[in-house]
């Protein structure tokens, strides 16, 4: 177990720049005030290749959960074509531990705007859909009062600062489905359908909004891109871990003293986040597991944390991965098998069915794991589980299915203690029957 | 069906989408913010008014979690139990809810004032424990907080 000193003092100097700490940063005015929407004055002013192309530098990569380079992916829209263009940008949040996007609809909803405006002018991009959960009601309202502010100050419309970029922005509403968050099934859920992923390719730079080239956008990656602009490409790349530069935020819940989102720079230490960010466990109890990055990600022990970063590198060879940075703390007394159950079963409620090892297997996955949960299990239970994960992980449409098996994958290979004790007719489980 | 007010609304939006099937999660929202669920009349009513079949409305009100096609209470409690809540004593916020309201979780009760609902997680895992009441959120929930606000409603 892991026990550094609880400080509630932030360890890092950084000056937030997704989140920054001004009264009333939502009202455009104060943003304005602060040098808002210079950043787009100043893509205007540039050709949108040039727009692109400092995106690029800037090594800014995706923060909805793949870490995609953006300025790639900008690049794979065809600059001739005679179809519209469309850019969505994903503000479903519906992975568990993930709050971050929230904050920007809330606190900095005019630089999410601005960053939309830039990624459109850089693509040649008319109309951008912004895709935010149905539960959201409240941020939804938030985020219209500010593009309405945008339109009325001219930054939304046609012919926008007497330039020949015009541009919408429309927010479209879902309604209570995580798969939206699938950038294929967040397209089907724009066009008025129910939200099944698409088989890929075509990818959605080709084939995406009505059969036209499509980028989709994670939030917080949108909110970046007016820093880029700002600051330049050479500043931003050289914040945090090389490879994966850049502000992020991190939402701490679970067993922590001070759960919340905090912004620093990527590739800070995972326990310098938890016992100094989030204020370190209750009761200086300890941690027994991590979930880092939103529920899809692999478990990891608390006893492997020691050296571990929030990037993109350092969490793979830790055996995890970033994902929504969204950690999840579980201190020493917590039932590893009732999480692991919990999560098998909003897997199982929110697979869209299309698939066979998805609609299936992740059924399977939570009956056998309310066995172990009830002190049920069978010792052969434990390699069912393994088998039944094994066979839905990359045999779906999408990437649910891999979300659904590698939580229990991760949990069995390294927790296999806690499985065998809950056994049935075991004695171990006597321990935990206190 | 629709009230003149959504009706105009639904004339603007038609320049938001190239389709008009793309407006069915909007329109749906409408008539069920309006109505407070979504019938077999509604749904044929939507068919007609995007020129969509009734088929594909109702495979869309039945996908979404968040469309009713029966009646909720007049206060629908949504209870998020995924694991940060979970961490944080969901379970506890949900049995003291139950039994002050006298309705079991998924159910309405008699008098049809209250539903209490299950649900995945809301984004909210930095105030946990939570739950949404319409688009408001309660968080940071104690048993006291649960007395409080039900005692506000009866």
């Amino acid at each position: 177990m892991n026990s550094l000193p609880v400080d509630s003092q932030k360890s890092s100097s950084w000056e937030p720049v997704i989140l920054p700490n001004i009264k009333d940063f939502h009202k455009i005015d104060v943003y304005l005030a602060s040098g808002g929407y210079k950043a787009f004055r100043k893509a205007l002013a540039m050709k949108p290749e040039e727009v692109t192309d400092e995106v690029k530098r800037s090594n800014l990569r995706g923060r909805g959960g793949a870490c995609f380079p953006t300025g790639l992916k900008w690049t794979f829209m065809p600059k001739q074509t005679t179809k519209p263009k469309y850019l969505a940008v994903n503000g479903d949040e519906s992975e568990p531990g993930t709050f971050k996007d929230r904050q920007i609809f809330e606190f900095n909803p005019h630089q999410l705007i601005e960053g939309t405006l830039i990624a459109c002018y850089a693509m040649g991009i008319a109309t951008a859909y912004i895709y935010i959960r149905g539960e959201y009601g409240k941020w939804i309202r938030m985020l219209q009062r500010a593009l309405d502010d945008a339109r009325a100050y001219g930054f939304i419309g046609t012919r926008i600062l007497e330039t020949d970029f015009s541009n919408e922005i429309y927010i479209h509403k879902g309604a209570g489905a995580y798969i939206c968050g699938e950038e294929s099934a967040l397209m089907n859920s724009i066009e008025g359908e129910r939200g099944y992923p698409r088989v890929k390719p075509p990818f959605p730079a080709q084939n995406g909004l009505w059969g036209c080239p499509t980028t989709i956008n994670n939030v917080e990656t949108i909110a970046n891109v007016p820093v880029i602009l700002n600051r330049g490409w050479e500043w931003y790349s050289k914040v945090g871990a090389v490879k994966h530069p850049g502000p992020i935020l991190v939402g701490v819940s679970g067993h922590v003293n001070n759960p919340g989102v905090f912004e620093m720079p990527t590739g800070e230490s995972l326990l310098e986040i938890i016992y100094k960010w989030a204020g370190g466990i209750p009761g200086e109890k300890g941690i027994k597991a991590l979930i880092p990055g939103g529920s899809s990600t692999m478990i990891l022990r608390g006893d492997s944390l020691e050296g571990v970063r929030m990037d993109a590198d350092s969490l793979k060879s830790a055996g995890s991965s970033v994902g929504t940075a969204g950690m999840i703390v579980m201190d020493r007394d917590t039932d590893l098998i009732a999480v692991l159950t919990r999560i098998a079963k909003f897997y199982y409620h929110e697979s869209c069915g299309q698939c066979t090892p998805c609609r299936e297997g992740t059924g399977w996955l939570w009956k056998l794991l309310k066995r172990f949960e009830e002190n049920q299990g069978r010792r052969e239970d434990i390699d069912l589980l393994m088998d039944v994960a094994n066979n839905i992980e990359g045999n779906t449409i999408c990437a649910l299915g891999d979300a659904a098996a590698w939580p229990v994958q991760s949990m069995v290979r390294r927790f296999r203690d806690e499985f065998e004790s809950r056994v049935i007719g075991d004695k171990a489980f006597q321990k935990f029957a206190v | 069906m629709l009230s003149e007010q959504h009706l105009q609304k639904v004339e603007e939006l038609r320049k938001a989408y190239p389709t008009s099937k793309a407006l069915t999660l909007p329109v749906l929202w409408m008539l069920q913010d309006q109505e407070g669920y979504i019938s077999t009349q509604a749904m044929e009513y939507v068919a007609k008014l995007l020129d969509v079949s009734p088929g594909h409305v109702l495979g869309v009100v039945t996908f979404y979690t968040m469309f009713h096609s029966k009646q909720v209470g007049r206060h629908h409690l949504e209870v998020c139990t995924n694991v940060s809540c979970m961490l944080r004593g969901s379970e506890k916020i949900l049995a003291r809810l139950e039994e002050r309201l006298g309705t079991k979780c998924g159910t309405t009760s008699t008098d049809g004032k209250f539903t209490i609902s299950e649900v995945e997680c809301m984004g909210s895992c930095g105030t946990a424990p939570m739950l949404a009441m319409g688009e408001e959120y309660f968080e940071n929930l104690t048993e006291q907080k649960i007395d409080d606000l039900v005692d506000s409603l009866k």
